[in-house]
């Protein structure tokens, strides 16, 4: 039976282009359909009525949400391509780990420094600084979290690869310098040079431009 | 070889009874170390650098933190050993057991944390927003005997730790959560009735006891 795999997603997402990447990696044909998370679709809150966000995996009709969820679900599904978690429990609850750490304690806190002021910004960025160096403690002497290849950390990690950089520019802080995160730095490039990361980079001129024209109001809404 | 399990935990946590559960449903004998969270022990902050929380379980000296991410381990590593398992097979069942455990963390720990904390408007979304969770977690288990359908599994192991936590909800916010949602009461007492359940979870009593200590503490009361 042809299988039917779609993503609703948004194309500046990094939780959405996570799960792009990893379909690729895997070597999966899918069908992209772009979400205006300001004007939701009925198919979107159809399929995401808990959260209503992207990403969504549409699996022969039936939806998957949250981004490390589909993650593991695209790994528990299509076993033929290359892993995105390994076989032992340890390891694979090690990866686990470091993708949520990620999550809950990297990302947020880059997007709030680059979006407040004052006190809160200086507290967002020394939490996020605090963040980097666990990251790149983890990532010293390995090529990728995940080692030899990528994995579902680096897939979780894409924020830092490319976005962070992006939003650092434009905020004019700093956070992934070489000069402070060698370790990390040398990976992000590594990560972008994957092609399967490469071919699902979002502009960074358009990306500029929107958030150049970002509220507040938006970090609600992805 | 003798395997070696630790778990390093405080009895009124959500959060470790969830690993404790786990353990008793796989039929694992473990070391349970009380910590106390004011004078957090050198073993702890070496096991969890990174968040100096609690649980930790320790197999064979491996250090494995996060309570769903424990959960998941304790299913994986013990799934041969003739006991239930708390994940199903499926791929598809399985993202949707992750989504439900997920969303009780995302949702519900936050809106009882202020329902212990905050007073007046605060309180009153607080509680507000305590009972759409609950009821939209109730409108999930359906007509099922379980969030795992006909087997307690992943998704009851993530709520049920929070049913002795209700009746300090209940006090702090002054509401009944069987008026609310009475079928997810009845699948409270129905996951009672597992001598793993009941064994695991924490008197609801002591655990507001110890929530006055902390409200006294930290000046909210």
């Amino acid at each position: 039976m042809a299988e039917e795999v779609q993503v609703l997603g948004s194309w500046a997402s990094p939780f959405s282009k996570r799960v792009e990447m990893a379909l690729k990696f895997k070597g999966v044909e899918y069908e992209y359909i772009e979400q205006d998370l300001k004007n939701k679709s009925p198919l979107l809150l159809n399929y995401n009525p808990v959260h209503k966000k992207v990403p969504v995996l549409l699996h022969n009709g039936k939806p998957i949400a949250e981004s490390l969820i589909i993650l593991e679900y695209i790994d528990d599904t299509w076993q033929q391509g290359p892993p995105i978690l390994p076989k032992d429990p340890y390891q694979r609850a090690h990866a686990r780990f470091w993708a949520k750490f990620v999550d809950d304690k990297c990302m947020p806190q880059v997007w709030k420094a680059c979006w407040s002021e004052g006190e809160e910004r200086e507290k967002a960025m020394e939490e996020a600084s605090k963040a980097l160096e666990f990251l790149e403690n983890e990532i010293k002497g390995k090529k990728f979290f995940g080692g030899d290849n990528v994995g579902l950390v680096d897939f979780s990690a894409n924020f830092l690869a490319y976005w962070c950089g992006i939003l650092a520019e434009l905020s004019g802080l700093q956070f992934l310098t070489e000069e402070k995160y060698p370790n990390l730095t040398k990976w992000a490039d590594e990560f972008c040079g994957c092609s399967f990361v490469k071919e699902n980079l979002p502009d960074k001129g358009k990306m500029v431009h929107v958030f150049n024209g970002l509220t507040k109001a938006y970090t609600s809404t992805v | 070889m003798a395997d070696e399990v630790v778990l390093l935990d405080t009895f009124f946590s959500m959060f470790g009874m969830r690993a404790r559960l786990a353990l008793a449903e796989k039929g694992i004998e473990y070391e349970y170390k009380e910590e106390n969270l004011g004078d957090k022990s050198p073993v702890l902050l070496e096991m969890n650098p990174v968040h100096k929380k609690i649980p930790v379980l320790i197999h064979n000296g491996k250090p494995v933190c996060e309570s769903l991410i424990i959960v998941q381990y304790i299913d994986e590593v013990w799934k041969d050993n003739n006991s239930p398992s708390l994940l199903p097979s499926d791929p598809y069942q399985k993202a949707q057991a992750r989504f439900w455990a997920d969303f009780v963390d995302k949702k519900l720990y936050d809106a009882g944390r202020r329902l212990c904390t905050t007073k007046g408007d605060e309180l009153e979304t607080a509680k507000k927003d305590f009972i759409e969770v609950l009821k939209l977690l109730e409108a999930e288990l359906g007509e099922k005997s379980y969030f795992g359908g006909e087997n307690f599994g992943f998704g009851d192991v993530a709520l049920i730790t929070y049913s002795n936590w209700f009746y300090s909800y209940e006090t702090c916010g002054n509401f009944s959560v069987e008026e609310h949602c009475p079928k997810l009461m009845e699948w409270v007492k129905r996951c009672m009735e597992k001598e793993s359940v009941s064994k695991s979870l924490a008197d609801p009593k002591k655990i507001y006891d110890s929530i006055l200590v902390f409200k006294k503490k930290h000046g909210f009361e």
